[in-house]
């Protein structure tokens, strides 16, 4: 299916109302979250939160628990109506869908992957993953096959008649996913899907889960408290605190340039040379020529744009620190990395 | 008015409850009695297949299916204890008393479901519902029995099904609490994977909820099982038959000897009921995965039945399959 865009328009949803809480007047006065608790004795769980997940991206939002990232997530599928605020998903505005309208978008466009997975113990692996198929009333076959075949991509074939319960946390987590893949919906909605597994598994979850997501091209939103996480797989960060959006950009500019204090602090934590890659620490290919050294370059190793630093590292050694050609998506040779250019990139960086 | 009339104001007034309670009664008794006489037929129709059946089919048949059915839910060790029981209460030559006993509780327990399950799904799924039942079902299994005796009898006449009715009264609230309970304890999380993958209510209750909540209401019905027992006693008082007639007549004439003989057809019949309603509780635990009919008796008929079957090729590729993969070792991760 056709990958579709997802909007968040000035989301407001307060939990815990009094049915007299005059929302208008929370949403000018800007009250803090204590605040608004004291006087009103409801949470607002999302304060106006707009942002735009662009058709096929990976759109990580990152926040601590308590932070509403779990309560935006699920505005999308509307298991929450919003108290204020509009979500267009593909053009249209989810809130006015009648509830059998949103029960077939939701097993058609959209699929969810939960952190507790949530697979229903009474019945196969291949039951499971088919579930949203058996929902819409699919036939027996057509379910048999889609369930083999999602199986499959993630590499669980053969695993179908077995049950839940025989199955280990990634495997089960593996499955959430092809029961979320199965009616091959446009959007993917990812709730900290990883954060309960080890973190070697995790790690394992997190390569796969990109490279399918690459292949697949479906649009996603990626709910996570883990900085790193939301590094290695969104296209877009956006960093959630007490129900706000607090900045919106690619990691790089997350890391980078944090543009709030709360960022700030978080940031801290993680290094911003995990960031670089070849693109990033290659000198152009005139000015290694201007330099002049003369060194001969067609025998040279050649390595593509976002090779990460980890490997620039090891490749730099094992050819005892002579140049490396880097090539763009066309195999024109773009730039060159020397010792001394990896050191310097990683120089700005401290 | 003396000082004391004042402390004291209920001494020389107080609500006439009993008076309404008796005009009340009498007054649907007057005006009702023949919607109550009409609605015994279901309960009698039932009783009476149920009794028919259990007292015209010879003992011993009875003693091999109901052992068979033990060893089909729970294995070869139960079916020889369950037989064994069944022994002794012929032996004790109540067997025509304990059918008639059985047949009486079985009618209530069904009537127990049929009416406890879907309230106790209402309850569970509905918390207004359940602050109106609570009060109700609390008065059900609390008020002593011999206070619904008399109006029971008034508007049904006296028999097997007004003692059925009774024991119902008293029997339904566990099926209905253990019912509701087993709905809300399906875990959160499965409740909205369901929703987000567009289910509706009735999807809901009947792909997650009721096969989640599954052994709670089976726990219900075990516990509608023995408190109908417990029943048998009371209502045999209005002119029920069976077992608990035993006992009453034995208490009333001092006869130690029909007491005691009634008394362990009881305790006899709820260890039968027990244990094969418990084992059918836990048998998902104890045979893994297995489906019912490839073990146990029925799993020598299917295999009798099984090379004339189109798919039996296909079925022993798989199993071979299964096997070797077993062998594998494949409890654990396969490295991606």
């Amino acid at each position: 299916m056709k990958a579709h865009s997802v909007e968040f328009k000035d989301v407001w949803k307060v939990f815990g109302t009094g049915s007299k809480l005059d929302l208008a007047s929370v949403q000018r006065n800007d009250l803090s979250k204590a605040a608004l608790l004291e006087k009103y004795g409801c949470v607002a769980a999302v304060a106006g939160v707009s942002f735009k997940v662009e058709a096929g991206e990976i759109f990580c939002v990152m926040g601590l628990s308590g932070s509403g990232k779990s309560t935006l997530v699920r505005h999308v599928n509307r298991l929450i109506k919003p108290s204020s605020g509009q979500i267009i998903v593909g053009g249209e505005d989810i809130n006015q869908k009648s509830e059998n309208e949103m029960r077939e978008l939701r097993a058609r466009t959209m699929g969810m992957v939960f952190q507790n997975v949530a697979l229903l113990p009474h019945r196969t692996v291949r039951d499971n993953v088919a579930l949203s198929l058996e929902l819409r009333k699919a036939s027996v076959r057509q379910r048999r096959e889609i369930a083999e075949e999602k199986l499959e991509l993630v590499q669980l074939a053969g695993w179908g008649d077995r049950y839940p319960d025989q199955l280990s946390g990634g495997m089960k987590q593996r499955v959430g996913l092809a029961r979320a893949l199965a009616a091959d919906p446009a959007i993917l909605l990812m709730d900290e899907p990883f954060s309960a597994l080890d973190p070697l598994i995790r790690r394992e979850l997190q390569d796969q889960f990109k490279a399918l997501s690459t292949k697949l091209g479906k649009t996603t939103l990626f709910i996570t408290h883990d900085l790193d996480e939301a590094v290695r797989l969104g296209h877009h960060i956006g960093v959630m605190k007490d129900g706000k959006m607090l900045q919106i950009g690619s990691a790089d500019e997350i890391l980078g340039s944090p543009n709030d204090p709360y960022v700030e602090k978080f940031v801290q934590g993680s290094s911003r040379l995990k960031l670089l890659k070849a693109e990033t620490v290659m000198l152009p290919l005139e000015e290694f020529r201007t330099v002049g050294q003369g060194q001969p370059l067609a025998d040279a190793p050649r390595l593509r744009l976002d090779t990460p630093i980890e490997e620039l590292l090891g490749l730099s050694n094992r050819h005892g620190n002579t140049p490396m050609v880097v090539v763009d998506d066309g195999g024109a040779d773009v730039g060159v990395i020397t010792a001394s250019s990896i050191l310097r990139g990683v120089h700005e960086r401290l | 008015m003396s000082l004391a009339d004042i402390l004291d104001p209920f001494k020389s007034w107080h609500l006439p409850f009993s008076q309404w309670v008796q005009d009340v009664l009498t007054w649907v008794v007057t005006n009702y009695r023949p919607l109550f006489q009409t609605l015994k037929w279901p309960f009698d129709k039932l009783l009476t297949a149920f009794n028919l059946g259990l007292n015209g089919i010879p003992p011993l048949v009875t003693i091999v299916f109901v052992g068979l059915v033990a060893w089909q839910i729970a294995g070869w060790r139960l079916a020889l204890q369950v037989a064994g029981l069944l022994v002794v209460v012929g032996l004790l030559g109540i067997w025509g008393e304990t059918m008639t006993t059985l047949s009486l509780v079985f009618t209530a327990v069904v009537f127990c479901m049929i009416v406890g399950i879907p309230l106790g799904v209402i309850a569970g799924r509905s918390e207004r519902a359940a602050a109106i039942y609570r009060p109700i079902l609390d008065t059900m299994q609390t008020i002593p029995s011999f206070v619904y005796l008399v109006p029971v009898v008034m508007l049904f006449g006296i028999g097997n099904v007004p003692g059925v009715i009774v024991t119902i009264i008293f029997a339904l609230p566990p099926v209905i609490r253990l019912t509701a309970l087993g709905i809300r304890q399906v875990p959160e999380e499965v409740v909205e994977a369901m929703r987000a993958f567009g289910a509706t209510n009735n999807q809901l209750l009947f792909k997650a909820q009721l096969p989640l909540a599954l052994p709670s209401i089976l726990a219900g019905v075990n516990q509608t099982l023995m408190m109908s027992l417990s029943m048998v006693v009371v209502a045999s008082m209005i002119a029920v038959g069976g077992l608990g007639q035993m006992v009453l007549r034995g208490i009333g004439r001092l006869d130690v000897g029909l007491a005691a003989t009634g008394g362990i057809g009881i305790v006899i019949l709820a260890v039968i009921l027990d244990r094969l309603t418990q084992a059918a509780m836990s048998r998902r635990r104890q045979f893994g995965h297995v489906a019912w009919y490839r073990r146990g008796p029925a799993s020598v008929f299917t295999t009798m039945l099984r090379p004339y079957s189109p798919s039996a090729t296909q079925d022993w590729k798989a199993a071979g399959a299964e096997l070797l993969s077993q062998n594998k070792g494949n409890d654990y991760e396969r490295p991606a």
